[in-house]
């Protein structure tokens, strides 16, 4: 068989000679090794004070979206329900009654929006299949929970902070990456 | 003048310097087997390019404490069809055992307190070695008393292959050490450090001993290469599998006791115990005192134990498991042949040097 | 009383208890637990009789090794009181009759001695470590030199007796 790589090493079978035989040397050989590891860098992020940068692709939680004024983005089309591979997104429309057009940028919003992130496998169509831009993937992942149900996430979970009333946390849940270099949905 | 002696006719000041004596060495092995649990995972993490315990108190240090604590707080479980008298010795015999090896150890030379000398070691007795020997080989009872009782097939194989290994390896310890006392001549521990004290440090007499020295100690706490009678992933646990709580604790603690203790056997036999390297200890008394060199010199033992135990973490987590027949022959079939060699040339070399160097 | 002698009458009462539970537990493990008992009250003797040396090697002989090796086997076979076959009436007799008469030649034996003058004096340094080298080495070397070629011999029979099967298979 030809060698994919050239990494192959045959094994070597010959009689251990004496030095090889009683083995100290190898020992020491050993301990020099575990040595060196002993004052080299740390690997280690001392996780919740340190985060490990994400990669720029990286698919978290889901968000909802709101525009600048803290309306909702999501009109309850479905599409993102249609595209989930993994049939994780369920959701009810309602339509906007008169007055509540500071919450809702459209006649229809989403009553229900729920997502549940067992099913999630994180492969973003929903992003894609949005035209609204109102689901999109951020950058924290789903936190460990001690029931199935604490991992069906509601709207209350899901949307983002209202940019006029707390603009810190809309920006730390929008995240530092631009998600949609090329633009899509309803952008101003 | 003997057959006058009336009961309890004790010299009570030496009797509360002694127990003082003993409760600060019992304090301190404690102590430092606590702290060697801490060093354990810390120099466990490093070589593997980890931090370790780092969030009880800055840089972990109060780990032990937490840890002891948990072990405190588990739950007791005995075992429905164990003996339970035996199953509560065995700890118990494990830690007494690695305890009593301090009592001949010398801590250091001796301190003047109110005008009074007070020698830095539990009891000189003139067999201090052997008295060594002789609990070493004990402690084997507390595993093995321990894995009978726990009524389980991987305690009882822990307990065998712990009373299989340690006595293979007793015999090749034992003819190091009958090489070592062909050269010293005395079986006391201070002796010993007295005449390192002066000449060339017994390591440099005795290099080969030492090696076999160091395997064997290493063989008789229990260490990584040798600890097949705990191994995890063979024996889940081995003689401690059934036991939980602080008598868990004890087991883990004995085997860092031993740790320390078999590093200042060690330090004592071959590295010159208290000596202070390189200098000149009685000038030194001269100069700044008889109380202070002491203080020196027990610190300066401290420093060379810790090396050791820094010695056997550093091999843990480098060498991996024997094989048990692996085990067994580097025992009988290279350590004790090479030891019988070593006391032979041993022997023969203080036979030429008293006939000065002539055949 | 001095403080010898309670720890003489200490150390006996220990030895005899230990010996009787050696031979009334039903159980081998602890009955091989109580010989250990034995010898360590034994130990105790000899440090009383200021013979260190011989305390200190029968710790380790008899209690560190020889022992270990009957608890391992015992611990091996797993014995225990239910598979302990019952014993007829007249094994018990024979027992009885042939420990009496044991007792009775021991008894009889120290009676005669004189034992005010063989009895080890406390204080005395016969069984320190260096005498009893010298001892051992000058007066007894004759025996002391046979006796170990006996263990020799001995070790050699057992070796042969644990490889038997291999040197039939070998012819």
């Amino acid at each position: 068989m030809e060698a994919l790589t050239n990494r192959l090493k045959p094994v070597d079978r010959r009689k251990m000679n004496f030095w090889e035989r009683i083995y100290l040397p190898a020992v020491v050989k050993g301990l020099s090794i575990t040595l060196k590891h002993f004052f080299k860098k740390k690997v280690t992020i001392n996780y919740p004070e340190e985060v490990r940068p994400f990669s720029p692709v990286f698919r978290g939680l889901q968000i909802l979206n709101r525009d600048e004024e803290g309306r909702e983005n999501c009109t309850a089309c479905g599409l993102c329900a249609l595209a989930c591979p993994a049939e994780a997104i369920t959701m009810e429309c309602a339509e906007r009654k008169p007055g509540e057009e500071h919450l809702y940028r459209e006649e229809k919003y989403a009553a229900k929006y729920e997502i549940n992130m067992l099913r999630c496998i994180f492969c973003g169509l929903c992003e894609e299949a949005c035209p609204k831009d109102a689901v999109y993937l951020s950058e924290t992942f789903a936190p460990a929970n001690y029931q199935r149900k604490g991992f069906i996430y509601g709207k209350k979970d899901l949307l983002i902070p209202d940019p006029k009333t707390d603009p810190e946390g809309f920006a730390k849940a929008k995240g530092s990456r631009i998600k949609h270099p090329q633009g899509h949905g309803n952008e101003h | 003048m003997y057959q006058n002696q009336i009961l309890l006719a004790i010299d009570w000041i030496l009797f509360t310097e002694k127990l003082v004596l003993i409760i600060v060495v019992v304090m301190v092995s404690l102590f430092v087997a606590m702290y060697s649990t801490y060093a354990e995972r810390k120099v466990a993490a490093f070589m593997q390019d980890r931090i370790g315990p780092n969030r009880a108190g800055p840089f972990g240090i109060l780990q032990p404490m937490a840890d002891g604590l948990k072990l405190f707080f588990k739950e007791e479980i005995v075992p429905n069809f164990s003996s339970k008298f035996l199953f509560i010795l065995g700890p118990i015999l494990a830690m007494l055992t690695a305890i009593m090896v301090s009592a001949v150890i010398p801590w250091g030379d001796k301190l003047f307190i109110f005008g009074r000398e007070v020698t830095l070691q539990i009891a000189d007795i003139n067999i201090g070695i052997l008295y060594i020997f002789g609990v070493v080989s004990l402690g084997v009872y507390g595993i093995m008393i321990g894995g009978w009782a726990s009524n389980n097939k991987f305690s009882l194989l822990g307990a065998m292959r712990a009373a299989s290994q340690i006595i293979s390896y007793e015999l090749a310890l034992g003819i190091t050490l009958i090489a070592l006392l062909m050269i010293t001549g005395t079986l006391s521990l201070n002796e010993m450090v007295a005449q390192q004290k002066d000449n060339l440090w017994n390591i440099f007499l005795q290099p080969l001993g030492f090696l076999i020295f160091l395997i064997c100690a290493f063989a008789e706490t229990n260490r990584t290469p040798f600890d097949l009678p705990e191994a995890e992933n063979e024996l889940m646990g081995g003689y401690h599998a059934e036991y939980s709580s602080m008598k868990l604790g004890f087991y883990l603690f004995a085997e860092y006791v031993n740790m320390f203790l078999s590093g200042a056997v060690m330090t004592t036999l071959y590295f010159g115990g208290y000596d202070i390297p390189f200098v000149n200890d009685a000038n030194l008394v001269h100069i700044i005192g008889q109380n202070w060199v002491t203080i020196i010199e027990g610190g300066v033992f401290f420093i060379k134990i810790c090396l050791f135990i820094f010695f056997f973490m550093w091999v843990r987590w480098t060498v991996p498991r024997f094989r048990y027949d692996q085990l067994m022959n580097l025992g009988w079939k290279i350590l004790l042949p090479l030891a019988l060699f070593n006391m032979l040339v041993t022997g023969a070399l203080i036979l030429l040097r008293q006939n000065h160097w002539h055949f | 009383m001095e403080i010898t002698q309670i720890l003489f009458w200490f150390l006996s009462a220990l030895a005899l208890f230990g010996a009787i539970g050696v031979v009334a537990s039903k159980n081998p493990i602890y009955s091989v637990l109580c010989l250990i008992i034995v010898f360590f009250a034994i130990s105790g003797h000899y440090v009383l009789m200021n013979a260190q040396f011989l305390a200190i090697v029968n710790i380790i002989v008899y209690a560190g090794a020889i022992m270990v090796l009957f608890l391992f086997v015992i611990m091996l076979m797993n014995l225990n009181a239910e598979t302990e076959p019952m014993k007829n009436v007249y094994m018990k007799l024979a027992g009885v009759i042939s420990g009496l008469t044991l007792m009775i030649v021991l008894v009889a034996a120290l009676s005669h001695s004189d034992s005010a003058n063989t009895l080890m004096r406390p204080g005395t340094s016969v069984g320190l470590t260096e005498n009893l080298g010298k001892a051992l080495f000058n007066q007894y070397v004759v025996p002391f030199e046979i006796s170990s070629v006996l263990f020799l011999s001995a070790m050699v029979g057992a070796i042969l007796i644990g490889k038997k099967d291999v040197v039939k298979n070998r012819i």
